[in-house]
């Protein structure tokens, strides 16, 4: 299949594989900052193919990982209610909150629906003005232009009868929170190739400076991943520090000015609380004063709603890279993604979902 | 009282007229499952002339069989599938497909079936006529009679549409025994054709995904391939199963764990067509776990498992048979996969739906 197969030839995964080992000299750290990276790595076995002295750490770029239970706490109250039509991306549903999932919620007669883009949300508004339709805007810079688009939509059809419950988040204050915290242990960065794709690279530049890091910007197909890989590590031999692409094919420094500039007309950056790891400062986006009518948290008043981390799970330390999945005492025992005690068990793209899916015994 | 100048308007009963009380009724109502006129009504009209055989025609609470000699294999499966008429086939095909197969799974030849039908008012009669047609087409293809039924009637909003079981019984012929536990190691692992066709093309028609090529269902009945494989294998055909809900990786979890065995795969082996493979690329399914309708598994001894191969790709509906993998005795009740660029890793059970991803 083109655009895929070529990006999954084994012949070329070992030449990069080999490049990489002759390329490195001692021992590196990198983190793959996305989980559809970490769930691509894992999946196809890339890791075993590294050098011993290579560690990758897995990133907190999973949105359904970080997305704060409070926040699916306010989800299920709205969605439990008669008059709405809760509409979500698919994978949000099945994340527990602190009693319920939306899956439960949809057992006991909530109206709550898989949608494949923002805009079928809108269009189910249109269709049902009797009805309230809330969509469930979560995930990183690459959703945020369609649920921009959707608010503006709305906003452009006047519709009293769509909001979002938003919790957007960025990928650059998370890296700096990570480069920042004093145990940091991570030297170089793969950035999520398809987060560049709307936003650029021009962001990262300053990251790069002030904590003298490699960035590499990295696809997600395993030549992506090793040519991404191997780049960081010839930086790092190099003593090098600055931004470079290995996803050239879909990602420029410019990003997409349409998309970018969508965003910003529709949201602005907020303080956001990630799930596990806390309060990152300008790490969100949050609607702007003159679209807060669409803001369901709003119009339904559950913004009152605050919910306690359950303390067994030591989310906070996997995705900032300190522990792996299988060093929790819970992984795999307590906690499956049956019974998951926190959100990386919960998503397939979580760290700990895809240990366990991938790595238990083979 | 009258006015006696005017007298009481006369009336001219040849004018009168009584009209029809009730229009041709051309939807299903409770009525139709309340065992009365209507009920009979809808089994001499719609059933009886599509199912047309000496058992059913007898109209008694049961039929009553003479099966040929060797152990009868049973076997129910429910359905429920939206939207009931879908590109490759529909509920009925579907229920007569599943439980053929279910039966060939054992190493039965499918002999006849029982349907329930569960509808909701309010189904138009003709969508009935034609589920039942095309159960009947489906049945008639893979030799089946249908020789006992039952419909209820719900209220609306009390079901979808129309939900169907059927039932059904067939009979193993003697020196074959197939099972689940008799996979073994060194065991040669087939699967008849690309999968993951049956789940794609059922979501693209529910969510209205447009793809460049229409995905059709791969539904059908598959007693023929099996009887193609016992042919050249006999007794060492060790384990059939047709990869449906959960597909190819939960079928071959439950096959490992009851074996006590481990099965390995090798990806690149693995039969997938573009426009399939291109859907899962897009909605982040992995087509290991994506339902099958029309393709089988196979887990044969070594030495049978190239004469296998060769009858099923000689067959219409095998024609991109492959061999996936091999049986193997460690790491004992797992599935495990060697990836295409040369990795091994697990393949599990899923814990729920696969749902589609956010980014």
């Amino acid at each position: 299949m083109r655009f895929v197969d070529e990006y999954r030839d084994g012949e070329a995964v070992r030449r990069a594989a080999a490049a990489i080992s002759s390329a490195q000299t001692r021992p590196w750290t990198l983190m793959e900052i996305c989980g559809g990276q970490t769930h691509s790595i894992l999946k196809f076995g890339l890791d075993q193919l590294l050098p011993g002295k290579l560690t990758l750490v897995h990133g907190p770029g999973c949105p359904v990982c970080v997305t704060p239970l409070e926040l699916i706490d306010q989800a299920v109250e709205i969605a439990a209610r008669r008059e709405v039509i809760f509409t979500s991306f698919g994978d949000m549903l099945r994340v527990p909150g602190s009693r319920k999932s939306l899956l439960q919620v949809k057992a006991e007669g909530g109206d709550v629906r898989i949608v494949y883009s923002p805009l079928d949300a809108v269009k189910l508004a249109e269709a049902n003005p009797m009805r309230q339709v809330v969509f469930f805007a979560v995930g990183f810079e690459t959703t945020a232009p369609a649920n921009a688009m959707a608010v503006w939509r709305a906003h452009e059809l006047g519709l009293a009868n769509f909001t979002v419950l938003c919790s957007h988040v960025l990928v650059p204050p998370a890296i700096d929170a990570i480069l920042g915290a004093p145990d940091c242990r991570i030297q170089g960065f793969l950035a999520a190739g398809h987060v560049c794709t709307v936003e650029g690279t021009e962001d990262y530049e300053p990251l790069a400076r002030k904590y003298h890091v490699p960035i590499v910007v990295t696809g997600f197909e395993p030549v992506d991943l090793m040519t991404g890989i191997l780049m960081c590590v010839q930086a790092l031999e190099k003593g090098e520090a600055k931004v470079e692409n290995a996803y050239k094919r879909s990602a420029g420094s410019a990003g997409n000015p349409a998309a970018r500039a969508l965003v910003r007309r529709i949201f602005k950056t907020c303080d956001r609380a990630w799930r596990g790891i806390g309060v990152i400062p300008q790490s969100g986006l949050e609607l702007r004063d003159e679209f807060k009518a669409f803001d369901a948290a709003g119009r339904f008043e559950c913004g009152h709603i605050r919910t306690e981390e359950p303390k067994e799970c030591i989310a906070g330390e996997i995705l900032l890279g300190h522990k792996r999945p299988s060093q929790c005492s819970a992984f795999g025992s307590q906690c499956t993604p049956e019974h998951p005690l926190g959100a990386p068990m919960v998503s397939a793209e979580g760290a700990c979902a895809a240990y366990y899916a991938y790595r238990r015994t083979a | 009282m009258t006015d006696p100048k005017s007298g009481p308007t006369l009336v001219d009963p040849s004018q009168w007229s009584c009209p029809a009380p009730v229009a041709p009724v051309d939807t299903i109502q409770v009525a139709h499952g309340g065992g009365g006129r209507m009920s009979q009504k809808l089994t001499e009209s719609v059933f009886l002339p599509a199912f047309r055989n000496p058992a059913l025609e007898a109209l008694h609470d049961g039929a009553i069989l003479s099966l040929p000699p060797g152990r009868v294999a049973f076997s129910t499966d429910s359905y429920v599938i939206h939207p009931i008429f879908f590109p490759g086939g529909d509920i009925g095909s579907l229920a007569v497909h599943g439980t053929v197969n279910d039966l060939a799974m054992c190493g039965a030849r499918p002999l006849h079936l029982s349907a329930g039908f569960i509808i909701e008012e309010g189904l138009p009669i003709a969508d009935l006529k034609r589920i039942v047609a095309s159960m009947a087409r489906a049945a008639s293809e893979a030799g089946v009679t249908v020789v006992t039924g039952d419909t209820k009637v719900v209220d609306r909003g009390k079901g979808d549409q129309i939900f169907i079981n059927t039932a059904g019984i067939g009979v193993v012929p003697e020196g074959i025994e197939i099972a689940p536990t008799r996979a073994r190691p060194d065991d040669v692992v087939l699967v008849s054709g690309e999968i993951a066709v049956h789940g794609i093309a059922i979501l693209s028609v529910r969510q209205g995904l447009q793809f460049e090529t229409e995905m059709v269902s791969d539904s059908a009945s598959l007693h023929d391939l099996v009887g193609a494989a016992l042919e050249v294998a006999g007794a060492h055909l060790h384990v059939l199963r047709d990869p449906t809900r959960g597909g190819v990786a939960s079928a071959l979890n439950e096959i490992a764990a009851s074996a006590g065995v481990s099965i390995e795969l090798e990806e690149r082996s693995i039969p997938v067509n573009e426009a399939v493979q291109g859907a899962c690329e897009l909605l982040g399914f992995d087509p290991l776990y994506v339902a099958n309708e029309g393709k089988c598994l196979a887990i044969v001894a070594p030495s049978r498992a190239k004469a296998v191969l060769e009858a099923w790709r000689a067959h219409p509906l095998g024609r991109d048979a492959a061999i996936i993998g091999q049986v193997r005795e460690e790491p004992r009740g797992r599935l495990v996969l060697h990836t295409r660029i040369g990795a091994r890793r697990i393949v599990d059970m899923l814990s729920g739906e696969q749902l589609p991803r956010i980014c």
